[in-house]
Formats: structure tokens, C-alpha cells, sequence
């Protein structure tokens, strides 16, 4: 049996740009280029690893990249195609706009559900919204293990186990399939799509659904459907200019006297 | 007063000080409850009573330790279920997202994360978040059922005021799900008798400047010159100089303390989204135009190598 490993990846505003938010206080996706979140490049990765492991054991294995965003979150799947992802799945709906984490998840369970899974590898957390939060989210909507913030991943008979780096201690943790993994940016650098997988990807199936083909309501998601609202967003104020002084051999007594001066010492 | 629920973040009884700060909030929306599960559970109740907690919820089942997640999930919803709160406030550890969004799903409520305060609103209490690498502030709501939120350490100041702190003990049944994710081991983090980093009112941190795993002892000097903890940025983890835990960033730890001190560190913007809403921001860095100095309140431009130790001694000469 072929192991099909659902990624999900997100497409998200350029955190080197100028982020902005539009005037219904969702994020301004015109005014900044986007692209693969970069912390979904480490799942994209180890879902690779984990489907070349299998193939090298004689065993099957299938990467479907999913992500729900609007028309150019193609992008997204694109630069997973062309690290080597087998296929795509795009979901999109004007109606999904303004959607929040609880709206996210709900779309991404059944998009999962209908393209059919043994594991799902989400990254640890957008470079937007960098909640944290979907994969233990869509763990929950499909009833399945999660097994989340892995900074190591295996899977082996069925079993997927590996190493979550907490605050307190580090845990070796492990669940049965299907289950929901993320994984850190410490689970292994991604690989550079090479030009032969840049031209393989343009010959990849892409599917696109919209809500209807996944059952969901229109006010079941986008800004009607969210349950959190935000009344006000502002930029912060730019930080007044602080004092810099260059080195001259005291630059680091001068220091201590301004930390003094704040009462710091 | 409508109750607010508390979930307790202890370690073996002894609770993290976040918690002690979300009791400071939960305050301002109503009268706290606080959830405390898993060994240890019903010795936090001191500390929570003199911080304004008016009952301690507990359970001490196993189940907390040996499953990821999901028991604290069933427990928290158990405790809405007994109190039927006005909110449920929850430290914004990793843990603590997943639980809060878990649970918010649950309830069909919604989730707000890492707030940095937080008021009551006459549609229910408004959070304030600090996004896109702090570069704006947003004040939000949850708009449909329990609202569940996370609060980020360094938010308030912790104000004590004592309470009742009734002891009760939670009756939980675990879901099916409960059992689904086991911690076949776990190996406590190593106590560097320097103060977490999430918790230090000080954080003393080191870049690729550093240039050596033997160097930070530099940056350690300094740090314990003024009770700090001691932070790294993500170029001198990923050289192998400091371990990921003390890493602060979009990746690593969010920080907020009174003091930031960067050493040798650039300043790109996922360094910035952990360390930006620090009070006072100090750089020692050797380019001038390095962009952590776009943030600074007082910056030097010099090789940190003469700068910090000179700073380090300074000190210690002030503190005799
Ligand atoms: C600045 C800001 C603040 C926000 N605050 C809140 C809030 O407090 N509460 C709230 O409910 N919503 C909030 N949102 C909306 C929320 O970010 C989005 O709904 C988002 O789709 C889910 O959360 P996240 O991006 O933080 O994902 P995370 O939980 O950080 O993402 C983890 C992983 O989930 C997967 N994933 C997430 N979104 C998608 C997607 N669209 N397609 C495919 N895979 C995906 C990816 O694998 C990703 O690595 C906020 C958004 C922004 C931009
Ligand atoms: C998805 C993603 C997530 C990331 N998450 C994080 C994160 O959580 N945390 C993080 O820090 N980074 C993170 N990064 C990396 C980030 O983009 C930068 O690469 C990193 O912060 C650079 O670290 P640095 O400032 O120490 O090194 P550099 O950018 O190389 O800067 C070194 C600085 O040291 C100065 N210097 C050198 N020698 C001396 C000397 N003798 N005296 C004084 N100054 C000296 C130099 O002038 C320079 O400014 C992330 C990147 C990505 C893509």
C-alpha cells in the first residue's frame, strides 16, 4: 500500500516587506510579494524524506501539497512541486477571505478527508499569523493523534515517532497512523528545487476545489464565519532614535553609565 | 463576579511565574479559577491563593504526563463544564496555544493567541497582540462563544492578592483521543541557575559576532553581571555555539524584558519578532549600519570584544 502523506503549506505575505494590513483589517496581500511560507519548506522536506525512505524499502509513497489561499497561493505549490511533491491541491473561495485559525483548520480537515491520508506534515507555525495552532487544530477536527513540533521525525510500520523540544524537556513521543505531524525548523534544512524538478513541477497535477466540492456553508468560514474579530489595527509608532555612540575605548564604560542611568545596575 | 479559568502551568508544583501573571489579568474580567493537573497539582494552591485565586481546580492523573496535549484538553473542557466561565486564559507556551486552540474548537468558541494584554470590553474581554514582527498592534475579540486566550510571558506585572484558593478536586473523563500521542520519554532541561529566559527581566544575548561556542562565555559574564538570562541568536545556534533553548526569535523564544542587550547580532526581522517589544533595546554591533540599531534606545558602535568586557567589569565595580 502507497503511504499518502498529505503537506500542508501556506502562501503568505513576504516577512521582509512592508506588511500591512487592508481596510477591513484582514492582511493587505496586494501592496507585498508572497510566497511558500518559509517554515513550511521543513515540512515539505521531511515528508519528502519520509516518502524516499519508504521507496528505498520497496514501499510506496505519495506527497500531495494543499494549501487554501487565494488565486496566487499557486505559488506555493508550485515552489513544493519543484522541491518534489508528486501533486497539488488548491483550495479557493472568495468566501474563504477574512477566514480565522478555527475556519483554517476546518477547511483544511475536509480538503484532507477527501483527498485521502495516512499522514499529514503541516510546518510549526505561519511566518503571518504564527499561531501555532492548525495542526493541533486539524488533529482534533480528524480524531487523529497529533504529534506536534517534532525537531526529528520517522515513521516506520505505521508508527510515527519523534523528538518535541518543550520549554521544560524534551520528549520522545509517539502515535499510530493516520496522525497529524508539524515539524520545527530544526528538523533538517530544505532542499533547493533544482531546475530539472522547476521544469518537472509545471507537469504536475494541480487540482483546484472550491467550498461546495468540500461540503462547507459560506458562513461557516471567511469573516462572517470567524469567531474572532479585530476592531483596530495600528502601526506601531517608529521608535524614537536612540543614542549611539562609536567606540573609542570607553564605549563600554559609557554603556554602564547609561544602564546606570536607567537604574538597570 | 463571572469566574475566569486559569490554566496553572507548574512544573512538579511549583508554579511558572506566566501563571502568576495571567491571575493578575484574569483580575481585571472577573474572579479567577485556577486549573491545575498532573503530579504536584494540589501544591501549587498556596502560591495561586495568595495571587488572587478564588478556587484551585485539580487532578493529579497520570494521564497529563504520559499523553501529549489532549488529557489537559478534556480536563480544561471539564472545568468549563463545572464553572461555565467568562473566559479561559492560558500561558502562550507552545503547549499552551495547542490546548487553548484545541479547546476553543471544542466549545465553538474562538482562539486568540499571544495577547500582551488584555481589558474588558463590553462585548467580552479585548485582547491586544503585537504582529508582523511587531511592527503593528491589533486589539481583538473573540466574537462567538467562550473566549479562550493566550497571554505571552512579561505581559503584567505580577500583583499579589490573596484569595480563598479552595482546593477542589476536577473529575475528568478522558476522550478517546487522550490516549493517542505517548511521551515514551522525556528528559528535563539541565537548570543553568541563570533565570528562564521567557521570565528574566534581563536578557543578555549573542550573535555570529560572538564567533565561537568558547566566546559566549563572554556574553555569560555579562549576563550574570546583572542576573539575566542569557539569549543567542539563531546563526550562533545553527554554528552549534548555544543551545536551541535559549534561541529568541520568530523560531525560538519570544522575549520581553526590561532590558534587551544584543551583541553582535544583525538584526533581521525574525530576530526582531522575538525581541522587539522589550522595553529598553541596547546593541553593541561593529557596522554601523547594522539595522538592530534602528530599534535601539542607547547603541555602541565597536568590536564586542573590547566593548563587553569593559561593560562587564564597569558593573561589577558599580555593584562592588
Ligand atoms: C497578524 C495576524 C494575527 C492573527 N491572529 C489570529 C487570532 O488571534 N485568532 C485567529 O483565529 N486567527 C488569527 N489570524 C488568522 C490566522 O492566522 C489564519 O486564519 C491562518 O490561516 C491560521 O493561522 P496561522 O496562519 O497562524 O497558522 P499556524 O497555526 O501558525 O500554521 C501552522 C501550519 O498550519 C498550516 N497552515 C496554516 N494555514 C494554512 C493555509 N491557509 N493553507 C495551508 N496550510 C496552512 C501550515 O502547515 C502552517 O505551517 C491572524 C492572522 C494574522 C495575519
Ligand atoms: C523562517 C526563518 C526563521 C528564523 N528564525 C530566527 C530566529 O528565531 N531567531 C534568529 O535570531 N534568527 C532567525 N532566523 C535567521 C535570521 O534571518 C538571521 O539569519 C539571523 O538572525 C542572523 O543572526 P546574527 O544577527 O547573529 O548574524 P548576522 O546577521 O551574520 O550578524 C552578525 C552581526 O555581528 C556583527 N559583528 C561581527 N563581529 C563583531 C564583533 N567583533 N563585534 C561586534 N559586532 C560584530 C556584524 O556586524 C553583524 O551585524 C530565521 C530565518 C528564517 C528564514
Amino acid at each position: 500500500m502507497s503511504l499518502r502523506i498529505v503537506v500542508t503549506v501556506k502562501y503568505v505575505p513576504d516577512a521582509t516587506g512592508d506588511r500591512h494590513f487592508a481596510d477591513d483589517l484582514t492582511v493587505d496581500r496586494d501592496d507585498v510579494d508572497g510566497l511558500l511560507s518559509e517554515l513550511d519548506e521543513y515540512a515539505v522536506e521531511q515528508a519528502l524524506q519520509i516518502a524516499e525512505g519508504r521507496r528505498q524499502g520497496g514501499d510506496d509513497a505519495e506527497v500531495t501539497v494543499l494549501t487554501v489561499g487565494p488565486e496566487d497561493a499557486k505559488d506555493a505549490l508550485r515552489k513544493a512541486l519543484s522541491m518534489g511533491a508528486d501533486k497539488g491541491i488548491h483550495v479557493e473561495d472568495d468566501d474563504l477571505h477574512g477566514t480565522d485559525a478555527i475556519g483554517t483548520s476546518l477547511v483544511l480537515a475536509k480538503a484532507i478527508e477527501k483527498a485521502g491520508y495516512d499522514l499529514v506534515v503541516s510546518g510549526m507555525a505561519s511566518t503571518d499569523g504564527t499561531m501555532g495552532v492548525v495542526p493541533a487544530l486539524v488533529a482534533e477536527r480528524l480524531g487523529v493523534p497529533q504529534v506536534t513540533l517534532l525537531s526529528e521525525v520517522s515513521v516506520e510500520d505505521g508508527v510515527v515517532t519523534g523528538r518535541r523540544d518543550g520549554d521544560t524537556a524534551s520528549e520522545q513521543l509517539q502515535a499510530s497512523l493516520p496522525a497529524v505531524v508539524s515539524v520545527t525548523d530544526q528538523s533538517g534544512e530544505a532542499r533547493y528545487p533544482s531546475f530539472k524538478g522547476i521544469m518537472a513541477a509545471k507537469k504536475k497535477p494541480v487540482q483546484s476545489w472550491d467550498l461546495s466540492d468540500l461540503g462547507i456553508e459560506a458562513e461557516e468560514v471567511g469573516l462572517e464565519g470567524a469567531r474572532t474579530v479585530v476592531e483596530s489595527a495600528a502601526e506601531r509608532p517608529a521608535r524614537t532614535a536612540g543614542t549611539i555612540v562609536k567606540d573609542e575605548g570607553e564605549g563600554g564604560k559609557q554603556l554602564a553609565e547609561y544602564l546606570a542611568s536607567q537604574k538597570f545596575i | 463576579m463571572a469566574e475566569v479559568l486559569v490554566y496553572v502551568d507548574h512544573v512538579d508544583g511549583a508554579v511558572r511565574k506566566p501563571t502568576l501573571e495571567l491571575l493578575t489579568l484574569a483580575r481585571r474580567i472577573g474572579e479567577p479559577v485556577a486549573v491545575a493537573l498532573g503530579g504536584g497539582a494540589g501544591d501549587t494552591a498556596a502560591a495561586l491563593a495568595e495571587h488572587g485565586a478564588a478556587r484551585v481546580l485539580t487532578d493529579d492523573a497520570a494521564e497529563y504526563a504520559d499523553y501529549l496535549v489532549v488529557p489537559k484538553v478534556d480536563a480544561l473542557q471539564a472545568a468549563v463544564a463545572a464553572v461555565s466561565p467568562a473566559a479561559v486564559l492560558v500561558p502562550s507556551s507552545t503547549e499552551g496555544k495547542e490546548i487553548a486552540a484545541r479547546l476553543a474548537l471544542r466549545l465553538g468558541s474562538g482562539v486568540i493567541t499571544d495577547a500582551v494584554d488584555l481589558e474588558a470590553g463590553g462585548e467580552g474581554p479585548v485582547a491586544t497582540q503585537s504582529v508582523f514582527a511587531a511592527s503593528y498592534t491589533t486589539k481583538s475579540r473573540v466574537s462567538k462563544g467562550t473566549p479562550v486566550i493566550t497571554v505571552k510571558p512579561n505581559s503584567v506585572s505580577v500583583e499579589p492578592a490573596p484569595a480563598a484558593g479552595s482546593v477542589e478536586a476536577l473529575s475528568v473523563t478522558f476522550s478517546e483521543q487522550a490516549t493517542g500521542t505517548k511521551v515514551i520519554s522525556r528528559t528535563a532541561r539541565e537548570s543553568t541557575g541563570r533565570p528562564e529566559l521567557t521570565e528574566a527581566a534581563i536578557v543578555v544575548s549573542g550573535g555570529r559576532g560572538v564567533n565561537g561556542a568558547e566566546n559566549f562565555s563572554l556574553i555569560e559574564g555579562l549576563a550574570d553581571s546583572l542576573g539575566a538570562a542569557v539569549g543567542a541568536s539563531r546563526a550562533a545556534v545553527d554554528a552549534g555555539w548555544y543551545p536551541h533553548s535559549n534561541q529568541v526569535g520568530q523560531t525560538g523564544k519570544s522575549v520581553s524584558p526590561q532590558l534587551y542587550i544584543a551583541n553582535g547580532i544583525s538584526g533581521a526581522i525574525q530576530h526582531r519578532a522575538g525581541m522587539q517589544t522589550s522595553k529598553t533595546i541596547v546593541a553593541v554591533n561593529k557596522d554601523a549600519e547594522a539595522p538592530i540599531f534602528d530599534l535601539v534606545d542607547y547603541g555602541v558602535v565597536g568590536d564586542l570584544f573590547q566593548v563587553v568586557p569593559q561593560l562587564t567589569e564597569e558593573i561589577k565595580a558599580r555593584k562592588g
